[in-house]
């Protein structure tokens, strides 16, 4: 569904990413993990269009994204939740749904918002709250939400358990889970917690220094002596 | 408090009156012809109705504490504030005053005795929305039947009209720039150069085809519009301060082409003549041209030249009044929000599909449309138009009109208007006490609402920070 080729991502002289591939296939959830400042969100916000490739490809369905504008790229059906949760602070939580369906069909609107409050129960009964004065856990959900309502083909997401409890955690997987089951959605999945990123995913990639150095089935990463070593050793 | 303290208070409140009205109202320099120099003329009467004035005002404002006086006074000062304008004085300046005072007491009751300070105070979920919806359901509505009826209200003089025209022009412009400020949350510095090339576009295309007021008006509209997705086109990527010295440069280097480009713009000699607009095609004039009537003639009536200023009023209203229209109603839609979120946070916006070039085109555009309709308007009323006009000083009021609101609301800016351009044209008869009214209630601003007269949405600075930062 997406193919990312040899994708190099340059900040100015830094360059972020240096040939990176990687391939997300239908209905899959597929992770990518690294430390900070691998330039985990250098590349999903490069899928995205900002910033622009300087090498290699990036390709949606059948069509090479990589020179469109982010906003044309989120209307073929790619959708993110960016890293910290961008919600619009002085909006109520149902503008900020209605920002997020704002490229699709009005006419889904309501069907689409009982099916993020089905999700996501805590925010039917906030829904009329501005969202800056909402916990971050609830601001990750509206996050999720948010993106969820343009109907998205491949949903993108950075970091959706950072700063939050276990137990939120947990919940915000579950539901990742959940849409990937039920409704086959597509996922890709930028995480710091590796050990529930992994036991999540189909498969997964591991990013360092802007390169792809380790990649496998969610199992195969979790039993990795390095993957161990760097990321699940201490803690967890 | 108790009955002594109030006393104490409201006297105290009344000797510093005292004080400053004593020397600066208290005498007065006139020029008699004829005499050598200046002689003094006494006026202890104003100081002690001035003085009087404070002191009911400071008592009424201390009583308002006590919950069971909030509503007297409510309607006491309500009955005199609409009662007063009927009664015409000798020296309408006073009679004013005292409408201002005691409306801004039932102002200040009818916050208390509906709870609404409360209501705005709480800062969580809608109830901040809901406050500005209780004053735009009630107050809104009482605004526009008395702008409707103050024409014919008794106090009314053809001077009064002349400025409520006047106040009017701002609103419509306030409302414009609204768009492009308070919504999309674009500090646009230069919009008095939309207001000049509506004039210009009016004056030039009205004296060239001789077309009437409402076919001139969309194309100076249009043409205005287009200005702005001209300028707006190579800026809108900068931001903020940017942005703002972009704009302001823009704004004075189309005063400047129309200072020099005499051929087509007459120079700094402006262009004059330019047609006055008509009802229906029936002119407000005394003698219509052979085969003509007039509107006086039409409708039977002495001709007066009053008609006009009327006509000119309900025109600006009406300009005014769509130009709020169609803002309320751009807001409820997505292009309207997408501003708003644009504002907000452009990164997440673009993530949602939204195009910010164009979606700050169009809030460029629209809000660039409204002042070209201004300017038309501006022009068929002043019959002459120069590049003075149109100097960066209007930007800078127009803005001071919006920022004043708070930002986003729609009776701020009327309020804002009336303070900033009313009261300052009206003390024109005060002379030199003019700018201390005016600096008197920026300060009273600053003090009182620091956040704008009507702040709708609260920076969100001031927001409790949630878990984990957000956006
Ligand atoms: N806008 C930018 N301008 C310049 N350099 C940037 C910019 N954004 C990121 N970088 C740099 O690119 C590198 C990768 O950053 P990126 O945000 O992609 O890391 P990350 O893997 O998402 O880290 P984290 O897990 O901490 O979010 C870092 O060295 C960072 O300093
Ligand atoms: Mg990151």
């Amino acid at each position: 569904m997406l193919t990312v080729q040899g994708v190099s991502t340059s900040y100015g002289h830094i360059q972020a990413l240096h040939g990176v591939d990687i391939d997300i296939r239908k209905g899959e959830i597929v992770t990518l993990i690294g430390a900070n400042g691998a330039g985990k969100t250098t590349l999903l916000m490069t899928i995205c269009g900002k910033p622009r490739v300087t090498g290699g490809r990036i390709v949606f369905g059948e069509r090479d994204i990589s020179q469109l504008p982010t906003f044309e790229i989120v209307r073929l059906g790619i959708a993110q939740a960016p890293e910290g949760r961008r919600v619009f602070p002085r909006m109520s939580v149902l503008e900020n749904l209605q920002m997020g369906a704002i490229v699709a069909d009005p006419a889904h609107f309501d069907a689409d918002c009982h099916r993020v409050f089905k999700l996501f129960p805590i925010l039917d009964q906030r829904k009329s709250q501005r969202a800056g004065t909402l916990s971050g856990g609830e601001q990750q959900m509206l996050s999720i939400g948010r993106a969820l309502m343009s109907r998205p083909r491949l949903l993108l997401l950075d970091e959706p358990s950072l700063g939050l409890a276990p137990m939120i955690v947990k919940q915000i997987f579950s539901v990742i889970r959940d849409i990937n089951e039920r409704e086959g959605m597509t996922v890709f999945l930028v995480e710091q917690n590796a050990f529930h990123a992994l036991r999540l995913a189909h498969r997964g990639y591991v990013l360092a220094n802007g390169r792809v150095v380790l990649q496998g089935t969610g199992q195969e990463l979790l039993a990795n002596r390095e993957v161990r070593a760097a990321y699940l050793e201490g803690g967890h | 408090m108790d009955a002594r303290a109030l006393l104490k208070d409201a006297g105290l409140a009344a000797f510093v009156a005292f004080a400053l009205a004593f020397p600066m109202v208290g005498f007065q320099t006139i020029d008699v012809s004829g005499s050598h120099g200046i002689t003094v003329v006494t006026r202890f009467g104003d100081v002690a109705i001035a003085v009087a004035l404070v002191f009911i005002g400071r008592l009424a404002l201390s009583l308002l504490q006590n919950r069971a006086m909030r509503l007297p006074i409510l309607v006491l000062s309500a009955a005199l504030a609409v009662g007063l304008p009927l009664l015409t004085t000798s020296y309408p300046v006073i009679t004013w005053l005292s409408v201002i005072a005691t409306a801004v007491i039932a102002v200040r009751a009818a916050w208390l005795v509906f709870d609404i300070a409360d209501v705005v105070g709480r800062d969580e979920g809608n109830h901040l929305r809901d406050a500005t919806a209780f004053i735009g359901r009630w107050f809104g509505p009482v605004l526009v039947v008395f702008a409707v009826l103050f024409p014919f209200l008794p106090m009314t003089s053809r001077y009064i009209l002349d400025l409520g025209i006047l106040v009017l022009t701002y609103v419509m412009l306030g409302w414009g720039l609204n768009v492009v400020v308070g919504l999309a949350g674009l500090l646009d510095l230069g919009y008095v150069a939309f207001y000049a090339v509506g004039a210009y576009s009016y004056a030039i295309i009205a004296q060239t085809f001789g077309w009437s007021f409402w076919v001139c008006l969309p194309l100076a509209g249009l043409f205005a519009a287009f200005f702005g997705v001209i300028l707006g086109f190579p800026v809108l990527r900068l931001r903020g301060d940017y942005l703002a010295i972009v704009t302001l440069g823009f704004g004075e280097i189309i005063r400047i082409i129309l200072l020099n480009w005499s051929s087509f713009s007459g120079g700094p000699n402006g262009i004059s003549g330019v047609p006055r607009p008509s009802f229906l095609g029936f002119p407000f004039t005394a003698n219509p041209p052979e085969g003509t009537r007039a509107f006086h003639q039409l409708f039977g009536l002495d001709f007066a030249p009053e008609h006009r200023i009327v006509f000119l009023y309900y025109l600006i209203l009406a300009l005014a009044l769509v130009t709020n229209i169609f803002t309320l109603r751009i807001r409820k839609l997505p292009i309207g929000r997408a501003w708003e979120a644009l504002r907000e946070d452009e990164v997440a916006c673009r993530a949602l599909g939204i195009n910010p070039t164009n979606t700050k085109l169009t809030a460029f555009a629209i809000g660039a449309m409204f002042a070209g309709f201004a300017g038309a308007f501006f022009a068929t009323r002043q019959g002459f138009i120069s590049p003075e006009s149109f100097s960066f000083l209007e930007s800078a009021v127009i803005l001071a009109i919006v920022v004043l609101d708070g930002m986003g609301s729609q009776i701020g800016v009327v309020l804002a208007a009336v303070l900033l351009i009313g009261i300052p044209e009206f003390f024109r008869e005060l002379a030199q006490f003019r700018m201390l009214a005016f600096g008197a209630a920026m300060v009273g601003i600053m003090i009182w609402r620091p956040r704008g007269l009507l702040a709708h949405r609260d920076p969100s600075i001031h927001l409790p920070k949630a878990v984990g930062g957000g956006a």
